[in-house]
């Protein structure tokens, strides 16, 4: 069993969680992921890892379906079943010169980690990161700290600029010399917000979240096609070319459950209203 | 007392074999001639005294035939169960040639259970030496190792990925052939010895190579989970499944059980399982058991099909519809599995193994309706942690080259089990452990 040492929403449907867990926290590196079951009759699911700080391991996500609901229910204190990594490989750190990263949604998790390997292997570092609305914006202040600079767009215009981070990120690379880029976040926003960089050839990472059970190469549940290659996300990535990454298959497989997931979670929203668990 | 019956065990996961009753077993142990020259043991991966511990069952003392198959095995129970009896010990009993071998796995069997069921005793370990090893992976070979070296009086920490001990012994084999509280009950006795399990460390990325490389010696256990996929058309499509997704959501997450447990799985109602070996035997039988009908393909005849007899029959009597001579080509669908086009394959002359080799007949082209496909193909060596240490030598299927006593190419290092040979039995990969440990034993005595 692993402590839930904090745990706290800090937007709109998404929370952060600090877990004891030594064995990740002590040798976590930007890019990397965890895999969590909260109890015994519990999925396995991948969540990125957010940030590490001694012997814990924060991790960021939105309540989406039941686990994550049952996983924001959990009061600190308590505990999680299960917790292993870190796993896949970091995101590849170096003097690129000047990157870009841009987070979306629940995706910013874990770009103020990124963003600041970058700043301390030399780089220039831009921020841009873009929700729905200003509710959900998460983690400015850590990206603010970590980038050169910060750009915020909302959806709907209730904080920074009204639009999409895509817009944002088309412009700086009109205007300037970018080296690297990365884009966090849904798959569609990965997928539509990668093409800004396409024609000019930036290179550009994506972290591919698609549905894994065991996390460490053992059941290929979470391949994908990338230069037309079969990969699996969980030992190959999860960080990929975004330019040679098939979103639409990734998008089709990560669909494939969404009967049951209904259904987990219809049962969950019944539980929670019975014994008045969860919040 | 034999099988359940089919039509009935395909409605549960509930063990198919019920085993010997004590009288059916000192009957069997009766029939056993004793020879001075026993050619069964010769034939034992792991060399137990098969004579003596039947004839200890023939005297009805069921625990002292468990402590006396425990001083070469340590999971009698599990390997009475999975173990190829037919082509090891039992191909080579006397009786074989004139009428039916001795029932060696039966009784092996019956004496660990006999033994369970009175309380399993502790074993003994020796005083502490003060060296520790590392075991990476808690299936048949690092379960193995970890029991002798501990028993040695060696510290030893065993590491284990997953969240559950026992590697495929919980995530692959299923509960219908080999019970998971079996499988602990047996994996408890060894952790009794005070190895050390770390579960939900991934070793390479939880545990640094140096701090791995700080003990004493390593063991390499990680086995063949590596899943291949056919590279065919449609692979990616909602519904293909490696038999080692299908088996790990319902072995270890028990997602037949879902919504009570939260892991989904397709709910299907005609499922195409790919390959011949026992994987895909458990494969079908588990989507049996899910109320699908299955179908099985496979490339070469039904004599060469690479699964034991006995899971062959077991399939059959259960529904398993077996489609031989024939290969998939593409599998279809537009996001979901619709069916799977196969190629009827004719058989050439025979290959190395013995096997006639497999070749298409142009055209000759048919379709099955099924919404679930289901590999299983084979797995190769698991590669993550082997292709990261330096000074490891590497075969080219990604294995971990070791010589007949587990040595590897590094002097700390020592590797048995699937990640040696590629997928094979657990009883092989418990006997390259038991050479291993010996190994590990005889460096660290030089220390």
């Amino acid at each position: 069993m692993y402590t839930i040492e904090k745990t706290h929403e800090i937007a709109d449907k998404i929370f952060e969680i600090w877990v004891n867990a030594p064995h990740v926290a002590r040798n976590a590196r930007a890019g990397q992921f965890v895999i969590i079951r909260t109890d015994e009759t519990g999925e396995r699911i991948p969540l990125t890892i957010s940030r590490a700080s001694g012997d814990l391991v924060r991790i960021v996500f939105m309540a989406v379906g039941k686990t994550t609901h049952a996983l924001a229910a959990i009061k600190a204190g308590d505990a999680i079943a299960d917790i292993v990594g870190p796993l896949g490989h970091p995101s590849e750190i170096k003097a690129w010169g000047t990157c870009v990263i841009v987070g979306g949604g629940a995706g910013i998790a874990n770009t103020p980690c990124i963003a600041e390997a970058l700043k301390a292997a030399g780089n220039t570092v831009i921020g841009i990161i873009g929700a729905r609305n200003a509710g959900m914006l998460i983690l400015e202040d850590e990206m603010r700290e970590a980038c050169d600079e910060l750009h915020v767009t909302t959806d709907d215009g209730s904080k920074g600029r009204h639009g999409f981070a895509a817009d944002v990120l088309k412009e700086i690379v009109a205007e300037r010399k970018v080296d690297a880029v990365w884009i966090i976040g849904p798959t569609i926003m990965m997928k539509i917000t990668s093409m800004a960089t396409k024609k000019k050839g930036i290179k550009t990472f994506v972290s591919l979240n698609p549905i894994m059970v065991d996390g460490t190469g053992m059941c290929g549940s979470c391949r994908c096609q990338v230069a037309g290659k079969t990969v699996f996300a969980c030992v190959d990535g999860p960080e990929f070319d975004a330019h040679e990454v098939n979103f639409d298959q990734l998008m089709q497989r990560q669909r494939y459950y969404m009967d049951q997931e209904k259904e987990a979670l219809a049962r969950w929203n019944q539980h929670v209203c019975s014994c008045g668990e969860g919040r | 007392m034999g099988d359940r019956p089919a039509d009935i065990r395909v409605r549960d996961f509930l063990e198919v074999d019920c085993g010997l009753t004590a009288d059916e077993a000192v009957a069997e142990a009766n029939r056993c001639l004793g020879c001075k020259k026993p050619a069964c043991v010769d034939g034992c991966p792991v060399n137990i005294d098969i004579p003596a511990f039947i004839g200890l069952i023939a005297e009805r003392k069921f625990t002292e035939a468990a402590l006396s198959i425990k001083t070469q095995n340590m999971l009698p129970a599990i390997c009475g169960r999975v173990c190829p009896q037919e082509t090891q010990c039992e191909v080579l009993c006397i009786l074989g040639k004139k009428e039916k071998p001795v029932r060696i796995g039966q009784l092996e069997r019956f004496a660990a259970d006999e033994e369970r069921r009175t309380g399993i005793k502790a074993p003994v370990k020796k005083a502490a030496t003060g060296k520790k090893v590392a075991v990476v992976g808690s299936g048949p070979a690092g379960i193995t190792a970890a029991g002798e070296l501990a028993k040695e009086g060696h510290s030893v920490v065993m590491y284990e990925s997953l969240h559950l001990p026992g590697g495929v012994l919980t995530y692959g084999i299923p509960s219908f052939r080999l019970p998971k509280d079996i499988v602990k009950a047996e994996l408890d006795q060894v952790l009794s010895l005070g190895v050390e399990v770390k579960l939900n460390h991934f070793v390479g990325r939880s545990v640094p190579l140096d701090e791995l490389l700080s003990y004493d010696a390593v063991l390499l256990g990680t086995g063949a989970g590596l899943p291949y996929f056919m590279g065919i058309s449609g692979e990616h499509l909602n519904g293909v499944y490696s038999a080692n997704e299908f088996l790990t959501r319902v072995n270890l997450m028990h997602a037949d059980r879902f919504p009570e447990y939260d892991t989904p799985i397709a709910k299907s109602s005609r499922v195409v399982v790919v390959g011949g070996g026992n994987v895909a035997m458990d494969a079908a039988r588990t989507a049996r058991r899910m109320g699908a009908k299955v179908t099985l393909v496979y490339r070469r005849r039904a004599e060469d099909l690479p699964a034991r007899l006995a899971e062959v029959h077991h399939a059959e009597e259960e529904g398993i519809e077996f489609i031989t001579c024939a290969n998939p080509t593409r599998i279809l669908g537009e996001q979901v599995v619709t069916g799977i086009e196969c190629i009827r394959m004719k058989m050439c002359e025979l290959d190395a193994s013995g096997r006639p080799s497999a070749v298409p007949i142009n055209g000759d082209t048919f379709t099955i309706d099924c919404d679930v496909v289901i590999q299983a193909i084979g797995q190769g060596p698991n590669p993550v942690l082997v292709r990261e240490i330096q000074g490891l030598e590497r075969g080219r299927a990604g294995n971990v080259v070791a010589d007949g006593d587990g040595r590897t190419a590094h002097p700390k290092i020592f590797a048995a089990g699937d990640v040696t040979t590629g997928a094979a039995t657990v009883i092989l990969a418990m006997g390259g452990a038991k050479k291993a440990a010996q190994s590990i034993n005889s460096l660290l005595a030089t220390r």
